[in-house]
């Protein structure tokens, strides 16, 4: 297992390594001059602009420029968002704490509820709490993210005022503790449960479609011939044997989470990085966006080597042999 | 008493094209101590009567009439609960492809031990204890114990699961077909094996196999079985020597000769008939040498003559 983790890790660093490089490129790539588009106001003449791209190195040879970004890099140094005129690093870190707090809430329900979710239909394909557990699901994936975003918004927090229209706590409120917990518990109802229910409908069919495969196997009547009652049947042999494509499936999914984060935050106002690239964007905050990217390159990578962890710790056929 | 007895079963298979009669008024008994062999071509309803005495059968087979009596208690009629409990302690299996038996996620040792745990109201240390010492029991290395199925070989496995499947000394250990697939050596070894299990733990068995010398070593008397019905039922002496029903003799003639003379191997011409909307008459008529006009129209009975049952229209008086 020690081995396997090494190995893991060190592809891992790889692909962090191929991140940074793409990252870099894509921006120098872009098409645009980012010191014009930083500068709108008439005012400013070309020798200040020039003054600006030596300031930021921009006027150096691509090779100079990526060994000097990898550098700065390297002292954790992302750059000065031209928006906030703040290092980039620090505006991320101030807006990192509330997105985890919001991902982790909902995706992890979104994995634990569709699991078993998906897991009880299967296990009881072809009668009605099947039926209604898979046509369920499908609605809810099918409806776009914003779109019930909106409509939740809509009828819950405006017409029905059960809960906030957006933030994460009330401003001004003065709530500390367990107040103050509450309170963001009470704002992340609504944008977790947009979450929750895009990503639901997949983990419910493909857990479904996993356990049903896996019930027809030989060894899971073996079991039953041994007398295992159904329930060590179901969660003992079967589901942990059904998990494994979904295990797959979580970490190639995690990309796509992204998007659904940067939604959410965006229709329910939640003061995250999602939020926050919105905003880059519209601001054209090039170093910004550059971070964000990164940040969500590598928090996509690492969450994959957690699955990947998780999937040899449940399969070990994957931990032999390496 | 018999320890088995299993009378009139009936299985149907309610499939879209039709209903196959995968096992038609079987009946038998397992006398405690002893091996009764079941033999017959491929496909003529030899998992399937002992998947019934498990009550395994999954839909759309059904058991649709007879009784099967363990220790005179009818099991087709018993609950999910009683039937959960006598299996593995009373009624054990060993499948056919036990290859696949094993869950491919869980150590050898979790799936022996599982088994205890169930049945028996014991630790989990002492269940792993056992489950070791059943592991030597079987001939495997005990230190193999936390290791996973795919770690083992094909006989290793196989050994893996007949520990499994006696883990709890049952009473009546089914086999269906425990040493295909694997190489002439480590069948015998199996085989021995078995043999071994079977006077130790004082196991009454029920043997499925193609194979006739191993059957000729191991049971005291052999059913054969063609198309879902059982044909002869006799001691396994008097069923080598002189076989009654024309198939089981076809059968024996298509199997090299057990003390090594040599003989002209024939195969059985024709193929054995489909399961589903099965001409009236004897089911091996078609492929009979000695068919008489009687055997198109009537189903012969099972006769018994001479401590042997035979259902054929040769032998109706
Ligand atoms: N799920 C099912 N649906 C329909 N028919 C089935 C099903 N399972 C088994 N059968 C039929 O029942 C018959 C008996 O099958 P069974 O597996 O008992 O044969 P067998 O004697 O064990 O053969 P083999 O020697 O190849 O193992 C077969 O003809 C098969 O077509
Ligand atoms: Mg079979």
């Amino acid at each position: 297992m020690k081995s396997f983790i090494l190995k893991r890790a060190g592809a891992s660093l790889i692909t962090v390594f191929a991140v940074i490089c793409l990252n870099f490129l894509i921006f120098r790539l872009a098409p645009g001059d980012p010191v014009k588009m930083m500068f709108t106001d008439p005012r400013v003449t070309a020798e200040q602009m020039q003054e600006v791209r030596e300031k930021f190195g921009l006027d150096k040879p691509l090779g100079g420029q990526f060994i000097s970004y990898v550098q700065r890099l390297a002292h954790g140094d992302l750059g000065i968002s031209f928006w906030q005129k703040k290092p980039v690093t620090r505006v991320l870190a101030e807006k990192i704490p509330q997105t985890l707090i919001l991902v982790i809430t909902a995706l992890g329900m979104a994995v634990i509820l569709g699991v078993i979710l998906g897991a009880l239909a299967g296990w009881k394909t072809g009668t009605r709490l099947d039926t209604f557990i898979v046509s369920a699901s499908l609605a809810m994936y099918s409806i776009p993210s914003f779109a019930l975003g909106l409509i939740l918004l809509l009828v819950f927090a405006y017409t029905l005022t059960i809960f906030p229209l957006s933030g994460m706590s009330t401003p001004a409120s003065g709530l500390t503790g367990f107040g103050y917990l509450k309170d963001v518990a009470w704002h992340m109802v609504l944008p977790a449960f947009s979450i929750v229910m895009w990503y639901i409908g997949e983990f419910v069919v493909l857990t479904r479609s996993s356990m049903t495969d896996v019930l027809g196997q030989e060894y899971i009547t073996s079991a039953r011939a041994k007398g295992v009652k159904e329930s060590g049947i179901l969660w003992r042999h079967a589901l942990r044997n059904a998990l494994l494509p979904v295990v797959t499936m979580t970490g190639v999914n995690l990309g796509f989470a992204v998007a659904g984060v940067i939604e959410a935050e965006t229709v329910f106002s939640w003061p995250g990085i999602g939020l926050l690239t919105y905003e880059a964007v519209m601001k054209r905050d090039y170093p910004l966006l550059q971070g964000i990217f990164l940040l969500f390159a590598v928090s996509v990578i690492l969450a994959n080597f957690v699955v990947d962890i998780i999937y040899g710790y449940i399969d070990p056929r994957i931990r032999v042999g390496e | 008493m018999s320890l088995l007895e299993v009378d009139d079963l009936r299985l149907y298979f309610y499939t879209k094209r039709g209903t196959a009669k995968a096992v038609d008024r079987v009946g038998f008994r397992v006398e405690k101590n002893e091996t009764l062999g079941l033999i017959g071509e491929s496909g003529c309803g030899k998992t399937t009567t002992a998947l019934a005495i498990m009550k395994l059968i999954k839909p759309p087979g059904q058991i649709v009439h007879g009784k099967i009596l363990f220790q005179d208690r009818d099991i087709v009629s018993l609950d999910k609960e009683d039937m959960r409990e006598l299996r593995g302690k009373g009624l054990a299996i060993i499948r056919q492809e036990a290859q696949n038996s094993l869950n491919p996620v869980m150590s050898i040792g979790k799936q022996i031990a599982e088994g205890l745990l169930v049945h028996d109201k014991i630790g989990k240390k002492e269940a792993w204890e056992r489950a070791e010492h059943q592991l030597g029991l079987v001939g495997l290395d005990t230190k193999m114990i936390s290791h996973f199925p795919h770690e083992f070989s094909g006989g290793m496995k196989q050994r893996a699961v007949i520990a499994m499947a006696t883990v709890c000394r049952p009473q009546f250990l089914i086999l269906d077909e425990p040493t295909t697939g694997l190489d002439v050596i480590v069948q015998r070894q199996l085989l021995s094996l078995i043999n071994h299990l079977k006077q130790e733990l004082g196991l009454t068995a029920l043997l499925i196999a193609h194979d006739l010398a191993v059957i000729a070593e191991t049971c005291d008397r052999v059913a054969v079985m063609y198309a879902g019905k059982i044909v002869e039922h006799s001691d396994t002496v008097s069923l080598y020597r002189k076989p009654l029903h024309p198939y089981s003799q076809a059968l024996l003639s298509a199997y090299p000769n057990l003390k090594g003379e040599k003989k002209q191997l024939r195969s059985i011409p024709g193929v054995p008939p489909r399961l589903i909307n099965t001409p009236y008459g004897c089911k091996f008529e078609p492929r009979c040498s000695y068919a008489l006009e009687a055997c198109k129209h009537q189903e012969p009975e099972m006769m018994y003559q001479d401590g042997r049952y035979v259902a054929c229209h040769l032998f109706q008086a």
